[in-house]
C-alpha cells in the first residue's frame, strides 16, 4: 500500500511504535503524548509547508489575476474570453488537474503550485473586475473633470474603491487554497495533507494524527481569514461609516 | 483672497456626436464677462451639459472655438486646463474612500502642494461653505447629508482658487428648502469671490435667481436668447422663450426686485394699523403673495432694525 511506503519517510506513526502509551494503544482521538513527541518532526514542518504552498499560490495567483483584470477592465471585449479561461481552470477537479500536469512538470511542488494558482485565478479575476466596475460613473467623471490622468484615476480612485471586492476575493481564495492544498499530498509529501494521508493509510486509521493535522488545517484557514478580515477593515475605513 | 476671474467666449462652438446628423450644440456664440454668472438653461436635448463639458474638454469640440481669456482651449494641455477650472456636478462625485479634507485636497495634491498648505486651505474652504473644519474634515462622504456633500463638492471645486467654475445642475438633487439655502449661500459667496461661472440648470426659476445673464438653449443646441434675467422675462424674443419662461413671467420678474427698491410712502399715524409688515429685503413676488393672502391693499415695509420704513400700496408694487 502506497500509504505505508510514504509512512516510512514520514516518521514513526504506527500506534505501538516506541515507548508503549495507553492512549496510542487504544488509538485515542487526541493523544497529547504523540502530539508533543512529533510536533517538531511532523506537525510543525507540515504546517509551515502548508503556509508556504498557500502563500506562494495566492501571491502568484493574485499578481496574474491583477494583470488579467486590468486587461479585462480596460478592454471589455477581452473580459469574456479571460473569464471563460479562468472559469475553466476553476472547474477542473484538483486531483485531475495534478495528474494532467504531471507529464509537463513531473511529480513536483511546481505541479501543485500551478494547479493551486490556476484555481485562484477565477476567484481573483472576477472580484477585481467587479470591484473596478463598481466605481460610480459620477466619481470617474469628477476625477476626469478635475484633471486626473488615466493612471492617476486608476491608482488613486478606481483601485482603492475596488479594495472591498478585492479583499473579499483574497479571503475566499486563501481559505479555498488552504483547503485544496491538503490534497497536494496526493502527489508530494508537502503540507498538512501529508500527515492526514499517512493517518488514513494506517491499517486502523490513526486517529490522533488525522485529527491533529486536519484540525491544524481548519485552524490555519480560520486564522488566515481572521487576519485578512482585520487587514481589510484597516484599509477600507470608509466602509465602516454607513 | 485673490479675486481674478477669466473671460469665457464661445465662438461658433459646435458639437456633433459621431454617428449623429443633428448637432448637440449648434454654432453657439456668447461671451461670459469675467466675474459673472452665466446660466445655461433649456429643455432636455438643448445641449446645456454638452456646452458645459466642451469648456473643460470632457467633450471635444467638433468645430468653432472656446476661448478662456482670449486663448483657445485647444492650446492648453487638457489636464492642466481641467485642474485650473472648478467643476461641480449634480451627483457631486465625491471620492467615497477619501475624507472630506482629502476630497478638497484633490487638485492641490495633483499640483504638488505641501501637506500643511492643503490642510490649511481645506479648513479655510470648509469655513467658507458653512461646514465645521474641526468636526467635518475627517468625515467620509457617506457620513454627510446631501446638502453637506454638495457644499464639500463646491469647496473641492474652489480648492485652487480657479478663475472659472463649471457647475452642472449642482443643486438639482437636493430638496427644495436646502436648495434655496444653498442658492442663497452660493450667491453670497459669489459676491465675495467674483468668479466667472457657467451654471447649467433646467429650472428657469433657479436661472432667474442665480444668473447675471441667462442663455436659453432650444432643442438642437441652438441659442434662443442670451440676456439678463430682466430682459428675458420682460422681452422674450420669441414664442419658444416666452413658453419656456412661462405664463407667470410677469410674476417671476417681481422676484428680481425687493420692497427696499420701491419708493415708499411715509407711515401716517394710525394709517398702518392692521397692515401686514414685511422686511425690506422681501422680494416683490412674495410681498404680493402676502397682500393676496391678507386681502389688503397695502403693507408696511420694515427696516433692518425692525422699525417701519414706509408703506407700499398694491398698485405701486405691481406697477
Amino acid at each position: 500500500m502506497s500509504g505505508h511506503l510514504l509512512l516510512a519517510g514520514g516518521g514513526p506513526v504506527i500506534p505501538n511504535f516506541g515507548k508503549p502509551n495507553e492512549c496510542l494503544k487504544h488509538n485515542g482521538w487526541f493523544c497529547t503524548y504523540w502530539i508533543h513527541k512529533h510536533w517538531h518532526d511532523i506537525l510543525q514542518p507540515a504546517l509551515i509547508q502548508h503556509i508556504q504552498l498557500t502563500v506562494i499560490a495566492v501571491g502568484i495567483g493574485f499578481v496574474i489575476s491583477f494583470l488579467l483584470a486590468i486587461i479585462g477592465y480596460r478592454f471589455r471585449i477581452l473580459d469574456g474570453p479571460i473569464g471563460v479561461l479562468t472559469d475553466f481552470a476553476y472547474t477542473i477537479p484538483s486531483i485531475a488537474f495534478f495528474l494532467l500536469l504531471v507529464p509537463l512538470t513531473g511529480v513536483t511542488v511546481t505541479t501543485v503550485e500551478v494547479a493551486l494558482v490556476a484555481f485562484t485565478l477565477f476567484i481573483f479575476y472576477r472580484n477585481i473586475v467587479v470591484g473596478l466596475r463598481s466605481v460610480p460613473p459620477e466619481v470617474l467623471e469628477s476625477a476626469r473633470g478635475m484633471g486626473m490622468t488615466r493612471g492617476q484615476t486608476f491608482w488613486r480612485v478606481e483601485l482603492p474603491l475596488a479594495r472591498p471586492a478585492i479583499f473579499a476575493g483574497l479571503r475566499i481564495a486563501t481559505v479555498a487554497t488552504i483547503s485544496i492544498a491538503t490534497v497536494a499530498a496526493f502527489l508530494i509529501q508537502d503540507g498538512l495533507g501529508a500527515p492526514i494521508f499517512d493517518a488514513i493509510g494506517t491499517p486502523d486509521l490513526f486517529h490522533t494524527e488525522l485529527l491533529t493535522a486536519g484540525g491544524l488545517a481548519v485552524l490555519l484557514a480560520l486564522t488566515a481569514d481572521f487576519l485578512l478580515a482585520g487587514l481589510q477593515r484597516a484599509v477600507t475605513p470608509w466602509t465602516r461609516t454607513r | 483672497m485673490p479675486t481674478e476671474a477669466a473671460e469665457l467666449v464661445f465662438d461658433e462652438a459646435t458639437k456633433v456626436y459621431p454617428g449623429r446628423d443633428d448637432a448637440a450644440v449648434d454654432h453657439l456664440s456668447l461671451t461670459v464677462p469675467a466675474g459673472e454668472i452665466c446660466v445655461l438653461v433649456g429643455p432636455s436635448g438643448g445641449g446645456k451639459t454638452t456646452a458645459l463639458k466642451l469648456v473643460n474638454g470632457l467633450i471635444p469640440l467638433t468645430s468653432g472655438y472656446i476661448r478662456i481669456d482670449g486663448r483657445p482651449i485647444g492650446d492648453y494641455d487638457v489636464t492642466e486646463l481641467r485642474r485650473s477650472i472648478g467643476y461641480v456636478i449634480q451627483q457631486v462625485g465625491l471620492f467615497p474612500h477619501m475624507t472630506v479634507e482629502a476630497n478638497i485636497g484633490t487638485v492641490p495634491r495633483l499640483l504638488g502642494w505641501k501637506r500643511q498648505r492643503i490642510r490649511d486651505r481645506a479648513a479655510e474652504l470648509l469655513e467658507l461653505v458653512g461646514l465645521d473644519p474641526e468636526k467635518d474634515r475627517k468625515r467620509f462622504p457617506a457620513e454627510l447629508s446631501g446638502g453637506q456633500r454638495q457644499r464639500v463638492g463646491l469647496a473641492r471645486a474652489l480648492a485652487v482658487n480657479p478663475r472659472l467654475m463649471l457647475m452642472d445642475e449642482p443643486f438639482g438633487a437636493i430638496d427644495p428648502i436646502v436648495r434655496a439655502r444653498l442658492q442663497d449661500e452660493f450667491l453670497r459667496l459669489q459676491h465675495e469671490l467674483r468668479k466667472t461661472v457657467v451654471f447649467v440648470t433646467h429650472d428657469i426659476d433657479e436661472a432667474i435667481k442665480i444668473g447675471d445673464r441667462i442663455a436659453i438653449l432650444r432643442e438642437g443646441g441652438k441659442l434662443a436668447q442670451f440676456d439678463t434675467p430682466q430682459q428675458i422675462l420682460e422681452a422674450p424674443v420669441d414664442e419658444f422663450v416666452a413658453d419656456f419662461v412661462g405664463r407667470d413671467r410677469a410674476l417671476k420678474a417681481l422676484t428680481l426686485r425687493t420692497l427696499g427698491d420701491l419708493e415708499l410712502a411715509p407711515v401716517q399715524a394710525g394709517g398702518a394699523d392692521g397692515l401686514p409688515q414685511l422686511p425690506a429685503d422681501t422680494n416683490l413676488r412674495d410681498a404680493l403673495a402676502v397682500l393676496v393672502a391678507e386681502r389688503t391693499h397695502a403693507l408696511v415695509v420694515l427696516g433692518s432694525d425692525g422699525s417701519p420704513r414706509g408703506v407700499v400700496r398694491r398698485e405701486e408694487l405691481i406697477g
